[in-house]
């Protein structure tokens, strides 16, 4: 079904909720990571507001969509996507890596119904998600299998092994999705341990590749649906994004990575003031996705 | 004298038959090919060896092969667990759990997906292969784990019982297994369960000392408890679950005795002696000797020469027993 104008402008809305959210419960946990759960904002209400096919209120639903999120540290663009989607209340969010929260530091499987996996040590979600693809072709169900991960855990064997093990077995029920970001804890991809051309490794890997603008809601729908009609090969959608998408003092700054408003660096904006500022340059990008829409 | 509820093979003494554990885990899998469709085995290119190859034949679709890619081999379980088939994965353990220990920690048991790893080629018995493959940590590093059930088989009819009984347990199960043919002591009829210990020799009266004592060595203690029969009066427990441990069982002959001798092929760091230690400090502390291998790697030679090597044979079984008897009080 082609997505009208009104639709694009919804899910845009809904990730400029979950930007709010994100930023919000990194506040209130005090500790987390901003940078990539906020550059995975648009991506994510894609996912849970248009291409899963899912049931909040039954998580664990036989047919549903496997979304597997890899890169356990941006979580809270997941638990922020998943309390808009109604997996449980909004105001659950606010208890984010706090003592006997079902919000985890790292997501964890046990602790939250429809997380799916527990994640966080890199480069192991591709390999889950591969499992669950193979299985679900062996008793032909037609769910499909998505795994969201980062680029800096393509430094990592063992995303290598699962996307070598996907590609052989044409594991065509699974979507990869990086984030490619170009930051890492210790700096930028490309100086830490450079990975492109990651085009050319995936393809040489068997894989199909598609490229898109992570912030574009069009290109990432198109893209994954472009992916259900590929019958050889698995597909990897490699997201172009901006690391702290939506904050202009967070975007594009590494430092970001593992800080948290109030915490962070404070050359732009004052720790006490960053929290502040930032929700609302977050409130005024909705007044800006309304006007584009006009 | 045997105990005649274990119901154990009538030859133990008089030229066993012998076969390895991974024989019998072989053909608990083709079995498990029949009862159970939801049962898949993973291989990381050793189908041979770990004797995985007749399930290949038998059901090509629910084999499924890794190469040399054991993290890979982890995870992809996990996820075909976490969906609900029932896998099997296999390796040499030097290698799974060992190379991909973090893998099976946050994807199989923090995650708590019913995968069943079977470490091949364990203790020094892949023994010219030397110390790079001889896994004496295995137990340790399974055991530590929350959710992990472990299981020792002490020969291949019970190897076979062990994995037949980890396909049906609900959680995440290490099965370790050994290269070389060892008797085979126990029957179609002995007992196992998982979590309960086996009394396997037990004397007229109260015993002096007992011996627990996990894997194939078991008939090493058994040949030193035949040579000890007239002189002292022993108890022979095989400890096939090292975790959980059969607590009642170890207690009631701990305090019993008052003597405990704990056998195994593997570091004395982490494994059974330590799992036993920890429950008798705590519940009822008894002076205990540790037969097994002490803070070193293996090396290449003939089992026999290793088992020597590392004071693990009948004679230095024998030598443990001896000295906890004497720190009796």
């Amino acid at each position: 079904m082609a997505l009208t104008d009104k639709d694009i402008k919804e899910l845009e809305l809904k990730a400029a909720a979950i930007r709010e959210t994100i930023v919000q419960m990194l506040v209130a946990a005090g500790s987390g990571h901003t940078a990539g759960p906020l550059g995975m904002a648009d991506i994510f209400a894609a996912l849970y507001f248009n291409v899963l096919n899912h049931n909040p209120e039954h998580p664990d639903w036989d047919e549903r969509d496997r979304l597997i999120l890899s890169n356990g540290h941006i979580v809270p663009v997941r638990y922020a996507a998943m309390a808009h989607a109604g997996y449980f209340p909004l105001q659950e969010t606010l208890t984010l890596r706090k003592f006997g929260s079902r919000l985890q530091g790292h997501p964890e499987r046990e602790r939250l119904p429809g997380l799916e996996t527990t994640s966080g040590p890199l480069g192991s979600g591709l390999g889950q998600a591969a499992g669950m693809a193979y299985g679900a072709r062996m008793d032909k169900k037609s769910f499909r299998v998505y795994c969201a991960m980062s680029d800096g855990e393509h430094d990592a064997g063992n995303t290598w092994e699962s996307a070598m093990f996907a590609g052989a077995n044409k594991l065509s029920n699974l979507t990869g999705i990086i984030d490619r970001n170009n930051i890492q804890i210790n700096g930028m991809t490309e100086n830490v341990m450079p990975l492109d051309n990651l085009r050319a490794k995936y393809e040489a890997f068997n894989w199909h590749v598609l490229e898109v603008d992570g912030h574009n809601m069009r290109e990432v729908i198109d893209a994954c649906n472009q992916a259900k009609a590929i019958y050889e090969k698995p597909t990897v959608i490699i997201a172009h994004t901006i690391p702290g998408k939506g904050v202009k003092e967070i975007e594009f700054d590494y430092r970001w990575h593992g800080s948290t408003p109030g915490k962070g660096p404070t050359d732009k904006i004052p720790a006490d003031k960053q929290a502040e500022v930032f929700l609302s340059e977050l409130r005024t990008l909705k007044g800006k996705i309304e006007s584009e829409h006009q | 004298m045997l105990n005649p509820d274990a119901k154990l093979q009538s030859n133990i003494f008089d030229k066993p038959d012998m076969a390895a554990t991974r024989d019998g885990f072989g053909q608990a899998l083709l079995e498990l090919g029949e009862k159970d469709p939801r049962v898949v085995v993973l291989c990381a290119d050793l189908a041979e060896s770990t004797r995985t190859l007749a399930f290949k034949e038998k059901y090509p679709d629910r084999y499924i092969e890794l190469g040399v890619a054991e993290q890979n081999l982890a995870t992809v379980a996990s996820g075909l667990a976490n969906y609900g088939k029932i896998p099997f994965i296999t390796s040499y353990a030097a290698f799974s759990p060992g190379r991909n220990n973090e893998q099976i920690r946050t994807t199989i048991s923090l995650n708590n997906v019913p995968v069943k790893i079977a470490g091949a080629h364990a203790g020094l018995s892949t023994a010219r292969d030397g110390g790079t493959h001889q896994a004496l940590e295995d137990i340790g590093l399974m055991r530590m784990q929350p959710h992990m059930t472990v299981l020792v088989p002490a020969d291949s009819e019970e190897a076979r019982k062990v994995t037949l009984s980890a396909a049906t347990h609900s959680g995440p199960v290490y099965i370790r297994l050994t290269r070389e043919p060892t008797p085979i002591m126990s029957t179609i009829d002995t007992p196992f369960t998982i979590g309960k210990a086996n009394v396997i020799w037990e004397p007229d009266h109260k015993p002096e000392v007992v011996v627990f004592a996990t894997g194939p060595l078991l008939f090493e203690a058994l040949k030193a408890a035949k040579e000890l029969e007239h002189t002292l009066p022993l108890a022979v427990i095989n400890i096939a679950t090292i975790k959980p441990l059969d607590r009642d069982t170890i207690l009631h002959y701990a305090k019993d005795t008052g003597a405990v001798v704990t056998v195994e092929e593997h570091q004395v760091a982490g494994g059974l002696g330590s799992a036993v230690a920890e429950l008798l400090a705590q519940e009822a502390p008894t002076p205990q000797e540790f037969v097994g291998v002490r803070d070193a790697f293996g090396q290449s030679g003939s089992v026999g020469e290793l088992y020597e090597y590392y004071k693990l044979s009948a004679s230095h079984i024998k030598a443990a027993i001896q000295k906890a008897h004497a720190r009796k009080s």
